[in-house]
């Protein structure tokens, strides 16, 4: 059946090049030469389509700015920092829609007029030192002022005080799931690595180190409203990249590596839900899925729930089969409702116990080997 | 040598058609390899695109490409999704855009706009033609394995492109992939100090350096940052064999997979990185700058007109290429990497603006009061400083370290790099093969149908790729199998139909563009010698191909190559041959 469509649709595309070529050729009529070179009539219509062209260019602009103007992440950030890069994002994009009105003009407008003619004037206008110095030194200048102001964010957003007072969460990646552990009452994460994973310990803890005792892991991220957070991020296999695009927020994670990023959630999930923009977002959603869940049911499948507004925690970085569904849920709430959630979960160290409870003492997982054996490698190899 | 001996060796079939040592034929061997793969490359990107807007349904054209191994019922597997992303990436960006643009031009103008016979080594052409060809033979023949071909990205990150544990695609995928792309390596290189050599030594008399079209320096630079940046690949891909086949840890370190602990320690993928975007980034304008050249030269031929600020275009591609070897971080702002790199490489690469801007004023202030030749190859020229305009606008945001942290890796870099070096070199491809195919065939391409093809294709190009700036800014990551697994993400569906259907038609006309290519290699109207009335030393050299190029002597160079409309001349151009005549002065010094 599909066969049969793509092939009506291919006939169908035929048809319509034969017939845009038959235009084409119709309009050659009278023109005494039959070469392939452009005559004067094939300037005349592609300079109007040129103009035609630059219409096309606005209205798509137009309409995907009408159309699909409220998608873009550029208000509405939950992040302290988010403002900054939201206010640089709006000074860039209103310079680039700006440049490129001007300029699309300029090209298809000269396009169209100076389309060819037979014995038109020509200017030979070679060189012009002011006119390359004018378009050099304009860009220059602003290029200037936007490096300024995105290496001030930069860094305002990459560096923190390490005196301030900050909450560590450490963002744990995996094919393809999403951890993190909260440091706890002493605010230090205890050490870890890969070679320490066994059982519940999925992040590989290392359960003798006296930071991690009171070391908690969960698998929804909560963060408190108006709390600095700095997030050390692990990956156990691939790359993976932690996006937070609400938070305008996102680092890579890097197996063998501890990565950073550090913002202050502004709104809670719940102000979130209630903002007018979101709430329109939100129905909008939902309508699109009510039409999909009613598809669905008709052919006897499950409707689909409705949906409702959570921050997320995103995998952007190709990590395998599965790397489009690998997410977690991420709510801010106020601290008191965090600390509250919180004190409720349990520590590493007493889930570790429970788990292991009928051995007599909490297993000592192995040392780490620091130093590859050469020669088990080599074995390796041979096997 | 003279044209006279070469006319001694008796040429059969094989010398003549396969291991020609001829610029002109190895150009074609490139053109037809490099178009080839293109179908390959865009015919993917149509099936990963369905699988986008229509996500997981049963098509039959995915059971019958993709067979019911890599596409159960018609479904398209989510790692085969992932290989057919990767091989679009590295065949286009390679095969492509590299080796069959480059590899075409570059071999086929530099003898003949500089006043040479033939190349430096005619024989290292050769070997670099056929070493493209194994490694396209290889790189297909990777899509036949049975785990798949390679599907880490065409970046192919480790660790998820050393493990096959990972992603099947990184068992023996990969090992192809990664002999291919080492012999094509090896392959451009030849090609690349071949043209270096060439442009330096085989200059005919008064060919000075600043006589030299645009479409020279444009390859010369080119080749030059080639043979600075691919050796460094080919040293990363190496350091990453030896990851996966011997055991060592250059890119690997604790890993837990698939129920066990690794022995790698040590290694860092941000080295890999490192690595990778050092070739990666001037890759970049490997594939854009000769285009840009062969634009230069398609707008002032056709403007009738000189090209405007011929230093400047020159001292841009210099600038542009110097920039473009250190401008590599900005593909790693949020690697991990130290954010004061981050702050370097946000300065270097906003630098970049500079030349570019240049560049496109310049190809405007050419347009104006000219007295354009709306020929198909100018279309597309006039294209290019259209989508060059448009995505190296968006390049002002994804250089920004700031405002890259959230478009880092979404549906904006694709929309952007798309259109910045994809269409506009696919344009200036375009516009070679119709502005040199009289040179190459001795036949001309049908106009109407140039016009039908470039029309559909431009207005499919911005349609495909205007609306993903928006879906990138709403957050949606690239390489995606489906959005269906994010209720966020439900509203995008429908730019994402649209845009779908906006690439099946934009790949269905460029059938009009094949056509017209092989019809009219035989059944073309035949072409006079200088049929776009152009000023540079191809144009004269006789129709029919001979070995050595010019009959007789090389003819001496006397002017730069864009006299046109010049003031005290007959007609509107003044080939480059032309003495100067008594008091003639050099109007553009």
């Amino acid at each position: 059946m599909t066969g049969l469509l793509v092939f009506i649709v291919l006939v169908f595309i035929g048809v319509a090049v034969w017939q845009l070529t038959k235009i084409f050729h119709l309009t050659q009529v009278g023109a005494a030469e039959n070469s392939e070179i452009a005559n004067d009539n094939d300037n005349n219509i592609n300079g109007y389509l040129m103009f035609g062209f630059l219409a096309f260019i606005y209205l798509i602009t137009i309409f995907c700015v009408v159309k699909y103007g409220d998608l873009p992440l550029m208000d509405n950030s939950a992040s302290e920092h988010g403002k900054d890069v939201d206010t640089l994002m709006w000074i860039s994009m209103i310079l680039i829609f700006f440049v490129q009105t001007i300029t699309q003009a300029l090209l298809h407008y000269f396009a169209f007029k100076y389309r060819g003619k037979k014995g038109a004037e020509v200017v030979y206008f070679a060189d012009n030192n002011k006119l390359e110095f004018i378009w050099t030194i304009i860009p220059v200048i602003t290029l200037a002022g936007l490096i300024l102001y995105g290496l001030y964010t930069w860094n305002n957003i990459m560096y923190y005080d390490q005196e301030e007072e900050v909450i560590y969460v450490e963002l744990y990646a995996k094919q393809f799931g999403w951890e993190a552990r909260y440091a706890g009452e002493d605010n230090t994460l205890g050490k870890a690595n890969v070679r320490y994973i066994e059982g519940i310990n999925t992040l590989g803890v290392d359960l003798a180190d006296p930071a991690a005792q009171d070391d908690k892991v969960v698998n929804e991220l909560h963060l408190p409203k108006g709390k600095k957070v700095v997030f050390k991020i692990r990956s156990q296999d691939v790359l993976h990249s932690a996006y937070m695009p609400h938070f305008r927020a996102q680092m890579n994670c890097v197996p063998g590596m501890v990565t950073q990023f550090v913002f202050v959630p502004t709104v809670t999930t719940e102000e979130m839900r209630q903002n007018d923009k979101m709430i329109a977002k939100v129905d909008r959603i939902n309508k699109i899925r009510a039409k999909k869940s009613a598809e669905l049911v008709a052919n006897g499948g499950e409707a689909l729930d409705p949906y409702t507004f959570d921050y997320l925690l995103l995998c952007n970085k190709i990590c395998g089969a599965s790397h489009y569904n690998m997410q977690m849920k991420i709510v801010v709430e106020s601290p008191e409702d965090f600390k509250k959630w919180l004190s409720e979960k349990p520590t590493l160290a007493k889930q570790w116990a429970e788990a292991n409870a009928p051995a007599a003492a909490p297993v000592q997982p192995e040392a780490v080997e620091a130093v590859v054996d050469t020669t088990k490698v080599l074995a390796q190899v041979v096997e | 040598m003279s044209a006279h001996d070469h006319g001694h060796h008796k040429e059969t079939f094989i010398t003549k058609y396969i291991f020609s040592l001829d610029h002109k034929m190895i150009a074609k061997q490139y053109l037809i390899t490099g178009l080839i793969m293109g179908i390959i490359g865009v015919l993917m990107s149509v099936l990963f695109r369905m699988q986008i807007a229509w996500p997981e349904e049963s098509f039959g054209i995915f059971k019958f490409l993709l067979g019911e191994k890599f596409a159960p019922g018609g479904v398209m597997r989510n790692d085969i999704y992932l290989a057919l992303v990767t091989i679009h990436g590295t065949i286009m960006v390679f095969f492509v855009l590299t080796a069959g643009l480059s590899g075409t031009f570059s071999n086929l103008l530099i003898p003949l706009q500089i006043g040479a016979r033939d190349m430096a080594s005619g024989f290292m052409n050769m070997l670099s033609y056929w070493m493209f060809f194994i490694s396209s033979v290889i790189m297909v023949g990777s899509l036949f394995v049975e785990s798949g071909p390679a599907s880490a990205g065409w970046t192919i990150y480790p660790p998820l492109s050393a493990l096959p544990q990972a992603i099947p695609g990184s068992g023996l995928g990969m090992t192809l992939w990664l002999v291919s792309m080492a012999i094509f390596i090896a392959s451009s290189l030849m090609g690349s100090l071949n043209y270096v050599v060439t442009v330096i030594n085989l200059r005919t008399k008064g060919m000075t350096m600043t006589r030299l079209p645009l479409t020279i320096w444009a390859f010369f630079v080119t080749a030059i940052i080639g043979i600075v940046s691919f050796p460094v690949l080919l040293s990363a891909a190496l350091l990453l064999i030896f990851d996966r086949s011997f055991g060592t840890s250059f890119y690997l370190s604790d890993i837990f997979i698939s129920g066990e602990v690794l022995h790698y320690q040590g290694g860092s993928p941000v080295l890999f990185e490192h690595l990778f975007w050092f070739l990666g980034h001037p890759e970049v304008y490997i594939v854009l700058l000769p285009a840009l050249g062969i634009t230069s030269e398609i707008i002032a031929t056709n403007s009738r007109k000189p090209i405007f600020g011929y230093r400047a275009m020159v001292a841009s591609i210099l600038a542009i290429a110097f920039l473009s070897t250190i401008v590599w971080g900005h593909h790693m702002f949020v690697s991990g990497m130290n954010p004061f790199l981050g702050s370097v490489f946000t300065f270097t690469t906003l630098l970049i603006a500079i030349p570019s801007a240049v560049k496109a004023f310049n190809y405007i202030t050419t347009l104006w009061k000219g007295n354009l030749q709306l020929n198909p190859a100018m279309l597309f020229s006039i294209g290019l400083v259209s989508t060059f305009i448009t995505g190296g606008l968006t390049g002002i945001i994804l250089g920004d370290s700031t405002l890259d942290i959230n478009v880092h890796d979404t549906y904006f870099v694709v929309a952007h790099f798309h259109l910045v070096m994809g269409i506009s070199a696919l344009y200036g491809f375009f516009a070679g093969v119709y502005h040199w195919f009289p040179k190459m065939f001795g036949r001309m391409m049908n106009k109407t149908q140039g016009y039908v093809h470039f029309w559909v294709t431009a207005v499919c190009a911005y349609g495909v790729f205007f609306p993903m700036h928006f879906i990138g800014m709403a957050g949606l990551p690239r390489r995606y199998y489906t959005n269906s697994a994010f209720p966020l993400f439900d509203d995008l569906a429908d730019v994402n139909v649209l845009i779908t259907v906006f690439a099946i038609i934009g790949a269905a006309f460029q059938i009009v563009f094949f056509w017209n290519f092989f019809y009219s290699m035989f059944y073309g109207k035949k072409a006079t010698q200088n049929p776009w009335r152009s000023n540079t030393l191809e144009w004269t050299t006789p129709v029919e191909h001979i070995h050595g190029n010019w009959p007789g002597e090389i003819p001496e160079v006397h002017r730069w190559p864009y006299d046109y409309n010049k003031p005290g001349h007959d007609e509107d151009f003044v080939p480059q041959i032309v003495p100067m005549k008594e008091g003639e002065e050099q109007l553009h010094h």
